[in-house]
Order: C-alpha cells, then sequence, then structure tokens
C-alpha cells in the first residue's frame, strides 16, 4: 500500500497579501484570519508586511500596521498554528527589528535573500538558530540563475544553519519544468527539506507547485484566494483540494480552509487578484510582481505605457527591493517617447 | 620649499580593496605621500600593487606604525571596526590623525561637501559609509531647505560583485551608521536606510535614492541648494550626479542619485567604494594644506 505522503503549508496570506493592498492589513484583519487559518489546520502563518519585518518605507509602501502590533495580535490569534515572517536583510536588522520580534514568540523565521546573494543571510540565520526557533532560508526572485547557482547558494544557507530552504518564483516566470528540475537538483545537493514558493502571474502557480510536490519539496507556500503581490499566489484553498486529490496529507481542513477563503476575500480585500495584463508582463519579463501597483501607478503619472516599464525594468534585470528604479526607468521612457515625437 | 608645498605623510593600514584604492588615489594627489602601506600578507593583490608602485609596505600591521612613527602623520584606517577599536587608543596616544574608514565611528562623522572645516581640528574622523557619502549631502540639503523634516529615506542600489565579504557580514552595522548619518546631518524626526545588491552583468552603477517626508515641499529652494552642494561634492568625486529630482511624487520628496567611480583600482561601477575614498582623499588634502600636522601639546 502506497503510504501518504505529507506537504507542510505555509500561508503568507498576511505577508504577501499585504503587496495586494499596500501594506494596509489591520489588526482586525490579521486576528480574524489568523483565527481561521489555525482552526483549518494551516501550518504556519506569515505574517508582516509584504517584504516583511522593517520593510515598512517609501521605498515600498508604509504599512498600516507596525510590525510590533501585527506580530502581538497575530500571535494572541494562533494556537496550533506556528507563527512566521520574512526577514530580508538590508532592509530588517537583528537588533532593531528581529531581536523584538522574536520577544514577540515568533516560531519561524524565513530569511530571504535575492537568488544570488545568500551570504548576506548569514547573521541572520545563525541569530534567529540561535535563539532556538525554526529558520528557513528563502531564495527570492530565483528563476534569475540557473538550477546549479541555485544549488550553490541554497548551500550556503545550509551551512549558515537554514533547515530548509524555500526558492521563489517571486516573478511567475517557471513552468513546471523549471520547478522539478530546479527542486530536484535541490534535494539531490543538499541535506535539508526543499520548499517552493509560486506566483500566477502566467497561471502556472498550482501547477508549478504541484510538480514541486511530486519532485519531493515537503513544503508549499499558498495564499487565500491566491491574495498576494501582482496576479497573486497560489491560490490556498484550491492547492488543498488538487492535493487532497493526489493523496498528499497536508493536516488541513478542506471545508475550514474554503472558510478561511471566503473570510478572507469578504475582510481582507479590496479586489480577488487575477491575471491583469500587466501581471502577464511582469512574469514574462521576469519582474517581481510586487511592481505591479508602482508601475501601474508611475507609468499612468508619466503617461507612458506600463507594459514598457515592465520589460525595460526586466532587461536591467532589476531585482525585488529597488522599487525606485521604476521612476528612473519611466522618466526615461518619456524622454524616449517624447524625442520620438519631435 | 615653503610650507604649501610640503607633501603630508601619511600611511595606509589596511591592504584590501578599499586601502589599495587609497594608494593610488594618494599617488596622485599633489599634497599627500605614502610612507607606509601595511597589511598582514604580502602576496596579498593589494601588497603585490603597492610593491609594483614601489610604495614601502609592511606585513606587521600597527606595530610597524608603533615601531616606526616618523613614517606618517596620518593613518587612514582601512581595517575593520572591530580592529580600529583597538587602533584609535594607539594613534591617539602617537599623535596621529586618522581617518577612518571602518564603521567604528569613534570620532566626528566627516562629509566634506558638509563639514569640512568642522572636521579640522579633530584627529580622529569617521568616513560614515559609501550609502552616507552619497546621500548625506542630499540629506543636508533637504534638512537646510525644507521645514519639518519627519522622516528621510536612503534607497542604496549597488553591484553585487563590489559589495565584498565585509559588507555582506556588515549590513546591519551600514544600516546603523547609514540612519545615524542621516539624522545627524539633516535633523530629520526619523531615518531608514535600505541597501539592495543587484547581480545584474555588466554591472550596475551606485545609485542612491532619498525619500524624504516633509511638511511642505519647496522644490525650487531645495533645487539651489542641492546644486550648490553637487558641485562641492564633484570637485572630488567628479562621476557624483543627479539623475532625477528633486520631485514630489506620491507625496514624497525624491531625488536620485548616480555615482560613477574614477576607476582606479576599482573598477567605475563601484561608486559606492569611490566616493567614500575620494571624500576620505579630499579630507586628508585639507589636513595637509591648512591644519596643523601634530597635536598640540597639552591637547
Amino acid at each position: 500500500m502506497e503510504m501518504t505522503k505529507k506537504i507542510r503549508i505555509s500561508d503568507p496570506t498576511l505577508r504577501d497579501g499585504n503587496h495586494a493592498v499596500g501594506h494596509q492589513l489591520s489588526a482586525e484583519n490579521i486576528a480574524s484570519y489568523c483565527k481561521a487559518a489555525d482552526a483549518a489546520g494551516v501550518s504556519i502563518v506569515e505574517v508582516g508586511h509584504g517584504n516583511g519585518l522593517g520593510a515598512s518605507s517609501l521605498q515600498l509602501g508604509e504599512a498600516k500596521t507596525p510590525d510590533h502590533v501585527a506580530l502581538t495580535t497575530a500571535r494572541e490569534n494562533l494556537s496550533n498554528s506556528k507563527l512566521g515572517i520574512h526577514v530580508i536583510p538590508g532592509f530588517a536588522t537583528i537588533d532593531r527589528d528581529l531581536k523584538p520580534a522574536l520577544e514577540m514568540g515568533v516560531d519561524v523565521v524565513r530569511v530571504a535573500s535575492h537568488c544570488s546573494e545568500a551570504d548576506i543571510c548569514e547573521r541572520h540565520i545563525s541569530f534567529a538558530r540561535s535563539q532556538g526557533v525554526e529558520v528557513w532560508g528563502c531564495l527570492m526572485m530565483s528563476h534569475m540563475i540557473s538550477p546549479t547557482m541555485l544549488l550553490e547558494q541554497a548551500r550556503k544557507m545550509e551551512s549558515y544553519g537554514a533547515e530548509g530552504v524555500v526558492f521563489m518564483d517571486s516573478s511567475g516566470h517557471f513552468t513546471p519544468e523549471d520547478v522539478r528540475e530546479r527542486v530536484s537538483t535541490l534535494l539531490n545537493g543538499l541535506g535539508i527539506a526543499v520548499g517552493f514558493h509560486a506566483h500566477n502571474n502566467l497561471g502556472m502557480a498550482i501547477a508549478n507547485s504541484i510538480a514541486a510536490a511530486e519532485t519531493g519539496a515537503t513544503l508549499l507556500d499558498g495564499c487565500a484566494r491566491g491574495f498576494g503581490a501582482g496576479a497573486g499566489n497560489a491560490q490556498l484553498e484550491v492547492l488543498i483540494a488538487v492535493l487532497e486529490r493526489l493523496k498528499y496529507s497536508t493536516g488541513i481542513d478542506l471545508y475550514k480552509i474554503l472558510d478561511a477563503a471566503d473570510l478572507a476575500e469578504q475582510n481582507l480585500m479590496k479586489e480577488i487578484p487575477t491575471i491583469k495584463s500587466v501581471s502577464v508582463v511582469s512574469g514574462m519579463a521576469g519582474v517581481f510582481s510586487g511592481f505591479m501597483k508602482p508601475v501601474s501607478r508611475i507609468a499612468n503619472e508619466f503617461n507612458i505605457d506600463p507594459r514598457d516599464v515592465f520589460f525595460e525594468l526586466g532587461r536591467r534585470k532589476i531585482v525585488a527591493g529597488q522599487e525606485d528604479i521604476i521612476l528612473e526607468v519611466a522618466k526615461e521612457l518619456a524622454q524616449r517617447a517624447r524625442k520620438g515625437n519631435e | 620649499m615653503n610650507q604649501v608645498n610640503k607633501k603630508l605623510k601619511i600611511a595606509i593600514i589596511g591592504s584590501g580593496n578599499i586601502g589599495t584604492d587609497l594608494l593610488i588615489k594618494v599617488l596622485r594627489s599633489s599634497h599627500l605621500e605614502c610612507g607606509a602601506f601595511i597589511g598582514r600578507n604580502l602576496s596579498s593583490s593589494g601588497m603585490l600593487k603597492a610593491l609594483s608602485l614601489g610604495v614601502p609596505v609592511s606585513a606587521e600591521g600597527i606595530d610597524y606604525i608603533i615601531n616606526n612613527p616618523e613614517c606618517c602623520d596620518l593613518v587612514f584606517d582601512a581595517t575593520s571596526a572591530k580592529s580600529h577599536f583597538e587602533h584609535a587608543p594607539i594613534f591617539e596616544k602617537m599623535g596621529k590623525r586618522v581617518i577612518d574608514m571602518t564603521p567604528a565611528k569613534i570620532g566626528l562623522m566627516s562629509v566634506p561637501s558638509v563639514n569640512l572645516a568642522d572636521c579640522l581640528n579633530e584627529f580622529n574622523v569617521n568616513m560614515v559609509t559609501c550609502g552616507g557619502q552619497a546621500s548625506i549631502p542630499v540629506a543636508y540639503a533637504i534638512g537646510q531647505t525644507q521645514s519639518e523634516v519627519d522622516y528621510i529615506e536612503v534607497v542604496s542600489s549597488i553591484a553585487s560583485r563590489s559589495a565584498g565579504p565585509a559588507t555582506r557580514q556588515n549590513l546591519d552595522e551600514y544600516i546603523k551608521t547609514t540612519e545615524d548619518g542621516l539624522m545627524e546631518f539633516s535633523g530629520a524626526r526619523r531615518t531608514k536606510a535600505i541597501l539592495n545588491l543587484n547581480p545584474a552583468e555588466p554591472c550596475v552603477d551606485m545609485q542612491t535614492t532619498i525619500f524624504a517626508k516633509v511638511a511642505n515641499p519647496d522644490i525650487p529652494k531645495l533645487a539651489a541648494e542641492l546644486s550648490r552642494l553637487v558641485d562641492k561634492v564633484q570637485s572630488y568625486v567628479p562621476g557624483y550626479e543627479i539623475i532625477l529630482g528633486p520631485m514630489v511624487e506620491n507625496g514624497r520628496i525624491v531625488v536620485m542619485v548616480r555615482v560613477r567611480g574614477l576607476g582606479d583600482y576599482l573598477p567605475a561601477y563601484a561608486g559606492n567604494l569611490d566616493i567614500i575614498n575620494c571624500a576620505a582623499i579630499a579630507m586628508a588634502e585639507e589636513y595637509a594644506s591648512v591644519a596643523p600636522h601634530k597635536k598640540s601639546k597639552g591637547h
């Protein structure tokens, strides 16, 4: 008889979803969704600004709810689920951000860098590990390097003390074959667990997540209704349903996760994420999905086509966190357009 | 020979990228001469470069200066914050001026376009950070021209290849020191520094974006003050330019700066490293031309 394969679910609805609402999730939003996710049996509930701890800024958008309020609220409303945070060195520092977060009872720390820069995570990973919490490394924008290079970076995270590595398709650029290749390369070369975080720019988030599970990934990220940056993430309740059909066990109650998704739609969202035309371009161009809102706003201000902005950002290999460059690119494209008209 | 033409004798301790690039700039300066280039390993690439340039070198670390006090009147300390904490009291006792390139921040923070004159009586000045050298002139201009500066935020993007192991290990110190510098020079109520590494090839030039929240943005006034400051920065970092703004976008003041380096020991895209070195050289040249070289008795 075939053994049931286990998949652990990490749910960043209250973190990645913040991108979709300009980081305006309130403490009430956090409390209500935490209760629902906890009741459904979600393993890890991630909370915070879209770019993680300490990332509230003019560059990325200021959070309505400060980190300490978000974390204490979540803590009060989670009893079975673990409380997770996303931490990007260069934004979050150990003293200012990570230490206080751990004091508020965070259970899981996911330290993230651009896919080729894992070594900036060394101190944050080893510090979190030394404090006895669960630590994962996250490699963002992972489509920008080859599977072998991704492994090299993941190995660094393993050497710093990460207990698992999540590779993130931050632009929603992958196809299932891309994902399978990376999962198997990582599993062959690492002694720790592998997880996958899907975005849905090209409509592949669920298929890619399943490809990851089938190749041996044991942790998958998913958000209620796909609530996330741009076109959104893997839609959690759909992912749970498909995993159930494929006989994976997630420990999640289907009805209750469907209820959580309904609640999220009602309480958290201004609109349900859909694959808008600019998101397709963002996925094609390999630009971080979270750029959708600022690109749309700035393109409108400069009277240029947001799709041109995305392709130019992609050509320049701009990484997540470099939102300021959108302005410069927009100015340049507007100048070019003016010259063309003269 | 009159006093004005007498070169100031300097030593460089720390033979990494920063130290070696400083050496090339010192050798080009008409105010400075290198009395010693000091590291720990004679076969490091910085040391080999110094040897090829005919500069006196030593692998003895700070002991060389202790045993050869006449080798310099001023030391550029390009080691690490940890080492500088050990070195600083020794230099002080020996009466050597120090330009601290590390984030140790023992002495007054120096941004030559803004506070050169204030530094002249100091015997230990700190060059803040690369992002600080690029952004503080702009933050200072905002502080001088805008009322009620609530918040200044600085986002720097640098080429991955220009960020060595020390930079990568010390992002938290970089952030803290840059934020402190921004606050001190702008008077903003709150400050924030963010650093992004971009691995694109060919390497991206260093860019820094300064955002500010102020009560009532006065862009013409800011533009005038900025143009005065940019001229001053360009006198020691020719590749420093404003590529966007000042403008108000989405309720924020935005100014974007690009720094192309001189391409001495470091490639031109590493404007982040070049600007801190150029600032240090500007500081040293000022000491050479106007300030007494030795600490007076009873100081």
